[in-house]
């Protein structure tokens, strides 16, 4: 999958090995996501701002910030749903993996970048064809893998003990909780390399929000984590790096400790003190 | 000033609040009369169909073509059979095209194109029926030299569109945002959403939407006088005319004849008894799909 470009930096990091490429190495291997003076508008509406952000390999980064501030639009471009509404448009360069995602097939870069959304939204289906719609729509048809796709995946979201002897029920059958558990699931079907996942728990009651962060811990080993919450102890709990945000702008992002302990701005000193916001 | 005003709406109490009542009292009696007029119509017509249809009807309505003029007894199984035709013809060419361009109107124009495309819609809803006969007459019994089943078909096809496109516009619309995204966020394109997705979730509504469409038709009868203009033999095929139970109902009832219009009644009955039927079970379908997507 890699493009000529890659393969040549490839083939030059082999043959000589000196300081400067291996930095630049690390610097591909560890941001899965880059953001580079990203700015986002809804007709004439500004609604991000020069935006510029890493996002790591295989860690859990959280957005937080006051309604409005711009955070679902930001994690939205990432696997470009913004698109789906009109009158929009995005300015600045977005990469996964070091490409440029804006030139991709969208379809492609939506499965490799997966998406849990606020509200539960399981399909219409059982069970079973939620999980598989996935892979289904992706050309993955053959019966045996879609079998142990589907029971892999729902073992990863911690739903199969569950739900493994009413994969035929239909989805609407299943609980708040296990209703978006199984939007994860489907989600973690088609073996995304970054979930995003849009105030997951902000309808779910402490137990269920408290399961999702547990496998939110389960599956940072397999993909890359970008969650936008609203909760900032959900934010100090699960996440490796935080990001703030305010009126459309990142205020400030770094390691979730110093985000919460020894923030640099005062903007970010006053939301996560819960003196504003 | 204010012991005046005071003054003036005690003197005013009695007599406001008498007229008040009877306004109050005589409004309940009109809307309700009105209401009991409406219950009653329907059940009045029910009720004098059953009367004088039932009284007709027999096995033979189903089973025998009409006797020669004169002549009793007899039935209408040919008009039984030509307005099934008539009627799946109608399906065939009408649903297709109004849930296709009802699915355009939902999922693809944009705001002013779908303004525009439903005026148009509503309008061609306004057309009389019996214009539309005079469309297909022109378009399919004038180059084809006879009337035929097929032109009866196309006439009740063309009168089905507009409601098929609101339907599925409707239905559509209601479908929840997030089910779109949802499936377009696994790498979905538009059409497989729409058809994956969008639709199953709606198909209880549109379903029960079609089936109402086709009641709403079943009973026309100015459009098929010149296209499937009627016949008192079985059909010959679905390029020649035939009977249609509207149709029939029509010329009976204005013959000089007591059996034929003893036939008639009978027709009425059961075009009636149809287009009932179909009607509650649409409607049983919009419930039972309603309380399965609340669950």
């Amino acid at each position: 999958m890699a493009t000529p470009q890659q393969q040549q930096l490839t083939g030059e990091a082999l043959a000589n090995p000196p300081v400067p490429m291996a930095h630049q190495t690390s610097m591909a291997v560890s941001s899965k996501l880059q953001a580079n003076h990203v700015n986002f508008y809804y007709g004439a509406f500004q609604a991000l701002k020069d935006i510029t952000m890493g996002i790591r390999t295989n860690k859990v980064t959280a957005f937080i910030g006051p309604s409005g501030c711009g955070k679902s639009t930001f994690l939205r471009t990432f696997n470009r749903m913004n698109e789906t509404i009109r009158n929009t448009h995005v300015e600045g360069e977005l990469l996964l993996d070091g490409e440029n995602l804006l030139e991709m097939d969208v379809t492609g870069v939506r499965r490799r970048v997966g998406m849990v959304f606020q509200k539960s939204n399981p399909f219409p289906k059982t069970i079973f064809d939620n999980v598989a719609y996935g892979l289904r729509v992706n050309g993955m048809t053959k019966r045996s893998y879609v079998q142990e796709m589907v029971e892999k995946s729902l073992q990863r979201a911690a739903l199969w003990t569950e739900v493994k002897d009413k994969l035929n029920k239909p989805a609407s059958a299943l609980s708040g909780g296990q209703q978006q558990r199984l939007c994860i699931a489907r989600a973690l079907a088609i073996e995304p390399e970054v979930l995003l996942l849009d105030e997951p728990c902000s309808a779910l009651d402490p137990i269920a929000t408290l399961k999702i962060e547990e496998l939110l811990f389960q599956i940072k080993d397999i993909t890359t984590i970008v969650i936008v919450t609203h909760n900032m102890q959900q934010a100090a709990r699960v996440a490796d790096q935080t990001g703030f945000f305010f009126m459309g702008s990142l205020i400030e992002f770094d390691d979730t400790k110093v985000i919460f302990q020894n923030p640099t701005k005062k903007e970010t000193e006053d939301y996560v003190t819960g003196r504003f916001g | 000033m204010a012991t005046a005003t005071y003054a003036r709406s005690i003197a005013g109490v009695t007599g406001i609040s008498a007229s008040r009542k009877i306004t109050n009292i005589s409004m309940l009696a009109f809307t309700g009369l009105a209401t009991l007029l409406c219950v009653g119509v329907l059940f009045f017509i029910l009720g004098y169909l059953l009367w004088n249809g039932g009284r007709s009807l027999s096995l033979n309505f189903f089973t025998q073509l009409p006797k020669p003029t004169g002549e009793t007894g007899g039935g209408m199984a040919n008009a039984i059979v030509g307005s099934g035709k008539i009627l799946l013809l109608a399906t065939i060419i009408g649903v297709p095209i109004g849930f296709l361009a009802g699915v355009y109107l939902s999922e693809y124009s944009n705001k002013t194109f779908a303004f525009i495309l439903k005026y148009v819609v509503d309008l061609l809803n306004g057309v009389p029926s019996i214009v539309i006969g005079i469309v297909a007459y022109a378009l399919v019994v004038q180059p084809m030299k006879h009337f035929s089943t097929l032109a009866g078909g196309i006439a009740l096809g063309i009168m089905m569109i507009p409601i098929a496109v609101r339907t599925t516009e409707e239905f559509l619309r209601s479908v929840p945002n997030n089910l779109r995204e949802g499936a377009m966020a696994l790498g979905a394109t538009k059409a497989r959403t729409i058809f994956s997705v969008v639709v199953p979730a709606a198909i209880a509504g549109l379903t029960s939407g079609m089936m109402l469409n086709l009641a709403r038709v079943a009973g026309e009868t100015a459009p098929l006088i010149f296209t499937a203009f009627g016949n008192q033999f079985w059909s010959k095929g679905w390029l020649q005319p035939t009977a249609a139970l509207p149709v029939m109902i029509y010329q009976y009832a204005i013959s000089p004849y007591d059996d034929q219009h003893q036939q008639a009644w009978a027709a009425g009955f059961v075009l009636l008894a149809l287009v009932l039927t179909i009607n509650v079970t649409a409607r049983l379908i919009i419930s039972r799909g309603a309380s399965s997507a609340r669950r």
